[in-house]
């Protein structure tokens, strides 16, 4: 090829290429960074207009002007623990069966299978719980209602269980066969083998999983509010698990539609964002941070 | 040779001065374009939010038969609405309330004289499970059920259950309408408020799933909303009654007690397109009123 500038032309077009490749990868960056900037901009004057004893109050009540949040983040942290609790044992189960004991023939089945899983649309999930998961709650637990904070944190479960599969059984796969194989020789059962070498080893990947999963759970809107009935009550005991609660995520796609744009609801429903956002980029920071350790450890990989 | 590490600098400070600048003119202009070409006529609707999807609704309906006129609909609310027609900026003002007299006074101070038409009615009707035994309630009662002063079905003389609230969503109209005229009766001092137990459903079909499924529950929607399979509370105003059940003839005379007229406010008499629209919506255009939710006229 001809050569422009003493420098060949393939030369050039490689490092063109090269260039626009990072371009795009460094801009993910770019893009958090500007969405959180717009967020700061419209939530920040919800802290400046409304008085923070009103904002940090029980009572959500926009259209009479008292925006206390307060129910909203306690509804979106129920429900995401309560889904932990029920999908973090069940997910790294099916994980340690899915790479540890499943033959290989049902290996092959089960993975797929578990991604079709993940691409169920969560409006079809909060139907399907709106329609026969609500009645089911109601009877059987005897509550007024079936929308209630448990309906929502099943569906979320079960939304958050694919990526905890997914991630868990990674982390399992990481493992060498070579702490399988010693845990045998020693004469471990495969269940200690499994309970005792394998699981402890994958434990720092096993809660990645756990916090990928809350991190799906907690940003989840369309199936919650489908099912939690929104009741912007503040969880006051354990009895409030099987009544109506209302998430900052359902909050905000109910109500973003119809405010009007510039209004102090509009800047508090920003407000409830950036707090969700902050919540969310910890989880998400405590999972990088994990994953960090287990390779600056030199680790398993 | 450009050092690359400089390049990429560049190039990423580029891509997002680029980027930003593109948030930045996206923002919505403004104004829309009032300027009528040739034989094109335009109206300018505004007003009411209640109002906003049956006036929406009009207007693609009526812009099949008459193509030569552009009607641009707006919502913000009854009071803006009248205002802006005050002020001569728009030439229909959609409000779900009577002018005020200090709005009537403003605009006979600005020359005009606002013409007030009826074009639809909205009823909001009280619904419970097929087998409450409940068939009537009166205003004071449904208000304290919903604020939470009546917690079981008993103290109302039905079976023993507590009792489930359904609301629409405070976005809705229907909310702030039942606030202000159920809950506080109207009573402008009065600042009571929903209960907080009390579900907000994102749709009618939340409210009619949840009072078909269960016994417990009370709900209110639009009568157009409601469907075959939940049961119509006759409701009054004092509490030895007399109880109505909500139906296109009670809402008419009046004598269904949650029900108000929707108004369209023109500067003067109208005439002209404005004229010929008006007359559309109070005949042909009365048959899809009930499509949206609201009554019609009879």
């Amino acid at each position: 090829m001809a050569p422009v500038n003493g420098i060949p032309l393939r030369k050039r077009l490689e490092w063109l290429i090269e260039t626009l490749v990072r371009v795009l990868g460094f801009s993910a960056i770019g893009f958090v960074a500007m969405i959180f900037v717009f967020l700061l901009m419209e939530g920040v004057p919800a802290f400046v207009q409304v008085p923070l004893d009103n904002l940090f109050n029980v009572r959500w009540y926009p259209t009479s002007e008292l925006y206390g949040a307060l129910p909203l983040i306690a509804g979106s942290l129920v429900v995401t623990i309560v889904a932990m609790l029920i999908a973090f044992p069940l997910g790294v189960g099916t994980a340690v069966f899915v790479r540890e004991i499943a033959p290989s023939w049902a290996r092959e089945v089960l993975k797929p299978m578990i991604e079709v899983l993940a691409g169920i649309p969560s409006v079809v999930l909060g139907f399907f719980g709106m329609i026969t998961l609500a009645p089911v709650i109601r009877e059987s637990l005897g509550a007024p209602t079936g929308l209630t904070a448990f309906t929502g944190a099943l569906l979320l479960a079960y939304m958050a269980l694919p990526t905890i599969i997914s991630v868990a059984e990674d982390a399992l796969d990481a493992v060498p066969k070579s702490y399988r194989d010693a845990g045998l020789a020693m004469g471990a059962t495969q269940w200690q083998t499994i309970w005792r070498v394998v699981v402890p080893a994958a434990r720092s990947g096993i809660l990645m999983a756990l916090m990928l999963g809350m991190g799906r759970a907690i940003g989840e809107t369309m199936a919650v509010m489908m099912v939690t009935g929104n009741a912007a009550r503040m969880p006051s005991s354990l009895r409030a698990l099987f009544l109506p609660i209302r998430t900052m995520t359902a909050t905000i796609a109910a109500e973003m539609g119809e405010v009007a744009h510039g209004s102090t609801h509009y800047h508090v429903l920003f407000g409830v964002g950036l707090i969700l956002f902050i919540l969310t980029f910890s989880i998400t920071l405590a999972a990088a941070s994990v994953m960090f350790r287990r390779r600056s450890r030199g680790g398993l990989r | 040779m450009i050092p690359p590490r400089a390049a990429l600098l560049c190039a990423c400070c580029a891509f997002l001065i680029v980027f930003a600048a593109t948030l930045a003119g996206c923002r919505p202009s403004g104004d829309a374009s009032t300027g009528s070409d040739g034989a094109i006529q335009t109206i300018q609707n505004k007003g009411s939010d209640t109002l906003v999807n049956l006036a929406l609704a009009w207007v693609e309906a009526y812009a099949l038969v008459h193509p030569e006129v552009r009607i641009s609909v707006t919502g913000g609310g009854s009071g803006t609405g009248i205002a802006a027609m005050i002020n001569g900026t728009v030439d229909i003002a959609n409000a779900s309330r009577a002018m005020k007299t200090v709005e009537l006074d403003a605009a006979r101070a600005n020359g005009i004289e606002p013409i007030e038409f009826t074009v639809a009615l909205d009823a909001i009707a009280i619904v419970v499970h097929p087998d409450n035994p409940i068939d009537h309630l009166s205003l004071q009662q449904i208000s304290d059920i919903y604020t939470g002063k009546i917690t079981n079905w008993s103290e109302l003389g039905s079976y023993d259950r507590p009792i489930v609230l359904l609301s629409r969503e405070s976005n809705s109209g229907t909310y702030v309408y039942f606030l202000e005229n159920v809950i506080r009766q109207g009573w402008e001092d009065d600042d009571s408020l929903f209960s907080p137990d009390t579900l907000l459903m994102p749709s009618s079909e939340g409210i009619s799933a949840e009072v078909r499924q269960n016994r417990n529950a009370i709900g209110y929607d639009g009568l157009g909303y409601v469907t075959p399979d939940q049961k119509v509370v006759a409701v009054g105003i004092e509490p030895g009654g007399p109880f109505v059940l909500p139906s296109i003839e009670t809402v008419n005379d009046g004598s269904y007690p949650i029900s108000r007229p929707l108004y369209m406010y023109t500067a003067g008499e109208p005439s002209g397109a404005i004229r010929t629209f008006l007359d559309w919506i109070l005949s042909d255009g009365q048959q899809m009123v009930r499509d949206l939710g609201f009554v019609p006229l009879d």
